[in-house]
């Protein structure tokens, strides 16, 4: 570790921070419907939508609401699905790419519909230019904006004076977020991309000699256009096999500071949308103390496991104290490269600029736990948000067991049903990923395909479904998971990891949003302080280390006990 | 039921045309008038033909050229086919793969200060990685001057003068682009070329 790596650490942590209130206050005009800076040049385009799409614009109650996102869902999913098995007969496909196998167009299409962009493809030998861009670069935009609607939904549920249990309209919230903020910014970042070599293009692959004579053949692509979504979006699927740390997406420092910006930006910007919504800033704040806690902590760890040198790298004769630099980029070097891995996991991005498989044990498993947090630290755009709403309902709910009141959050009593479906919330994921992970783990067609041996290869399973639950996208890379069966069974996973985590989320907000709020008493626990964050931090790591540390012990953990006694397998 | 079908259908439509055709082609557009060489990969010519992109790392393996990181991308620097090893730190694969580069570097710098660079032994995230550390570049030196034929402090100049410094002075690490480095190294050798040098190089067979 050096102190540049820190200052590097630090001083991007520091502009999360600045970002997030006037971005925040952004989010809270534009997504309440609100009058901002943007409703003059761009209502015309968000009516436009309106009128194309035939929209109905009232209010809808979270059955409406979850109808309304579900149908969209399936249906974006279906065309994206089509696309990539046509894209042999539609245009913009100069290197005449076949079209994508079924398995892994299904697994593809429900990982950009679901927000996880798990890449079981090479982006550079199997996608058109028209798939990377109406395919997939679509659902990077839609499945962004279709996150901050449930987040908004929550949120109202929680906010509002209780009347007639209407949290919203998905269209509007839908349209809002694409029109006003990912598309704008989007734009705006792209460019800068291009002017700092990300390429942006629908010319063929070009063939260059090298000077030692050798063909090498460079791909080519409208690249920024998705980076820059991508990253915005939280959706972290790369143009190219081998992501952001391939030089044609993320070419140099400058550009990596702005991917890492805004894989955060919009996650941090809605903890400030909600202190806005509640009428209470602090009750903002405090969701984002308790994720800029797990934040650093992760970084620290997983910073310090990377800067040591790695086990099966350090033979004899090689030098010693450069840290782990197997899978890294030389550009990013150590402290970079474990910052980027740590905010993509936090947030579930998924993008890479450094191979996760080829971490240290202990820098693996800081990754991993990142995601089984439930993807609460900062998160997914507007998944963080509704994530971690959910375990503070949790946690004073907890509280309110432990003295013994009724446990209310902003005013709202959190009672019997709210807890039922909170609990569904949190039992979806870990058995989502153990129960398919277990399988994996005993079936032929789970180890086939493993990329290491030993306590790692476990690993790579356990990340492969956590990846897919979380709607993370980023994998342990060496497990082959382009096969029938893996497409399948991560396809499903994440379309588990999603809606049925959504729908007791707009569940939740349906029965929050049609009770009245009551006026704090002397028992009601104060949600907008140190206190509260510290206990939901308690509280996400007891419930993730209870579910996943058996688990994590036999990958992992035993990995970092034989890696010491420097065993190979 | 039925109207949410409708209303996704026509919404996805209109959301696919703006944000999955209207935006792409927009960037594509303004990129290509007002930045197209960027746009285009950073191609790298010499005399007027390409030999490379200054972003992608492409293979060298002559003892006279600086030479890159191992690469996993396909049989090395095929930039059709990025990614990394994806060995873990337990694997006996990459321990046999470093060991076998390090006698392999060893052996082919007999001269060279110091133990392998870490650099020199691991592959890239990308397979493609133009760069290396300044200390794993000029740890090179003595094998490129012999095999040039030059004085170590000539080639140690030219790597020195590639050094990027960290973006404003604290983001990234510093590094030599060993493309540029290469070419910087054949053009000195052009430039003054004399008679025996003319003939080192035609026997090295990097004259084209």
């Amino acid at each position: 570790m050096t102190w540049n790596g820190w200052l590097q650490i630090l001083f991007t942590g520091a502009l999360v921070l600045a970002m997030t209130r006037p971005l925040g206050a952004f989010l809270h005009q534009v997504l309440e419907g609100r009058r901002h800076v943007l409703s003059r040049p761009l209502g015309w385009l968000e009516r436009l939508v309106y009128r194309q799409g035939r929209v109905d614009r009232r209010e809808q109650d979270w059955r409406g609401y979850a109808g309304a996102l579900l149908v969209f869902s399936a249906v974006t999913l279906v065309v994206t699905f089509a696309i990539q098995r046509l894209q042999h007969v539609l245009p913009f496909n100069p290197q005449h790419l076949g079209p994508v196998g079924a398995a892994s167009a299904f697994n593809t299409a429900a990982s950009f519909t679901t927000n996880t962009n798990w890449q079981g493809y090479a982006g550079e030998a199997t996608m058109s230019y028209l798939t990377q861009m109406a395919g997939l670069a679509w659902h990077n935009f839609i499945s962004a904006a279709a996150g901050l609607g449930v987040a908004m939904a929550l949120a109202r549920g929680l906010t509002r004076d209780g009347r007639d249990g209407r949290i919203g309209n998905f269209w509007e919230d839908l349209t809002r977020a694409t029109v006003y903020v990912l598309l704008p910014l989007s734009l705006v970042v792209a460019l800068v991309f291009v002017s700092q070599g990300v390429i942006q293009n629908l010319a063929p692959y070009r063939d260059v000699t090298t000077l030692e004579g050798a063909r090498q053949v460079l791909p080519m692509g409208p690249v920024a256009s998705q980076e820059a979504i991508k990253q915005l979006g939280t959706n972290g699927g790369g143009f190219f096999n081998a992501n952001a740390a391939h030089p044609f997406e993320n070419p140099n420092p400058f550009t990596n500071l702005l991917s890492m910006l805004m894989i955060f930006a919009i996650p941090a910007g809605m903890t400030h949308v909600f202190g806005r919504l509640a009428g209470d800033r602090r009750q903002g704040w405090a969701l984002f103390a308790a994720m800029a806690i797990l934040f650093a902590a992760g970084v620290a760890v997983t910073y310090r496991a990377e800067s040591i040198d790695n086990p099966a790298a350090s033979v004899p004769g090689v030098a010693a104290g450069a840290g782990n630099l197997e899978g890294k980029e030389v550009r990013f070097g150590i402290a970079n490269s474990a910052l980027y891995a740590t905010m993509t996991t936090d947030a579930s991005c998924g993008a890479v600029n450094a191979m996760h498989d080829s971490f240290q044990p202990l820098g693996g498993l800081a990754l991993l736990f990142n995601m089984q947090l439930g993807e609460v630290v900062f998160g997914g755009v507007g998944a963080g948000l509704y994530g971690i709403l959910v375990m503070a309902l949790l946690s004073v709910f907890i509280a309110g067991l432990m003295v013994g009141r009724t446990p209310e959050y902003l005013g709202k009593k959190v009672e019997t049903r709210e807890m039922k479906l909170a609990m569904l919330y949190v039992l979806v994921f870990p058995l989502s990923i153990l129960a398919f992970a277990a399988w994996a783990a005993v079936s032929p067609h789970g180890l086939v395909t493993l990329g290491n041996a030993g306590p790692h290869g476990l690993s790579e399973i356990l990340y492969a479904y956590t990846s897919a639950a979380a709607n993370n996208g980023s994998a342990f890379a060496g497990l082959g998971a382009n096969t029938g069966w893996y497409n399948v069974t991560l396809g499903l996973v994440m379309l588990a990891g999603r809606f049925l985590m959504m729908l007791p989320v707009l569940a939740i907000a349906g029965s929050l949003a049609a009770k009245k709020p009551v006026p704090p008493g002397p028992g009601t626990l104060p949600t907008g302080g140190a206190l509260f964050a510290l206990l939901l931090v308690g509280i996400l790591v007891i419930v993730g280390a209870l579910t996943f540390f058996p688990a994590l012990g036999l990958g992992p953990v035993v990995e970092q006990c034989l890696a010491q006694a420097g065993k190979v397998f | 039921m039925k109207s949410h079908f409708v209303t996704s259908l026509r919404m996805a439509l209109v959301t696919l045309v703006i944000t999955g055709l209207a935006y792409p082609l927009a960037v594509t557009g303004l990129a290509r008038l007002f930045m197209p060489v960027r746009a285009g990969g950073s191609i790298v010519t010499r005399d007027g033909v390409a030999v490379g992109s200054l972003l992608v790392g492409q293979g060298f393996a002559q003892a006279g050229n600086l030479q890159p990181r191992p690469s996993a991308a396909g049989a090395g620097y095929d930039a059709t086919a990025s990614g990394g090893s994806n060995l873990g730190p337990t694997s006996r694969k990459l321990r046999e793969r470093v060991t076998a580069d390090m006698a392999r570097l060893r052996d082919a710098n007999p001269g060279a200060p110091g133990p392998v660079p870490v650099e020199l032994v691991t592959a890239s995230g990308s397979g493609l990685d133009p760069h290396l550390g300044p200390a794993a570049a000029l740890w090179q030196v003595p094998r490129i001057a012999a095999a040039r034929g030059w004085p170590p402090a000539t080639v140690e100049g030219v790597i020195r003068s590639r050094i990027e410094g960290r973006t404003l002075g604290f983001l990234g690490e510093p590094r030599v682009n060993v493309l540029l480095v290469n070419l910087e190294l054949d053009k000195l050798e052009l430039d003054n070329l004399q008679p025996d040098r003319l003939q080192a190089a035609g026997q090295s067979s990097r004259m084209r």
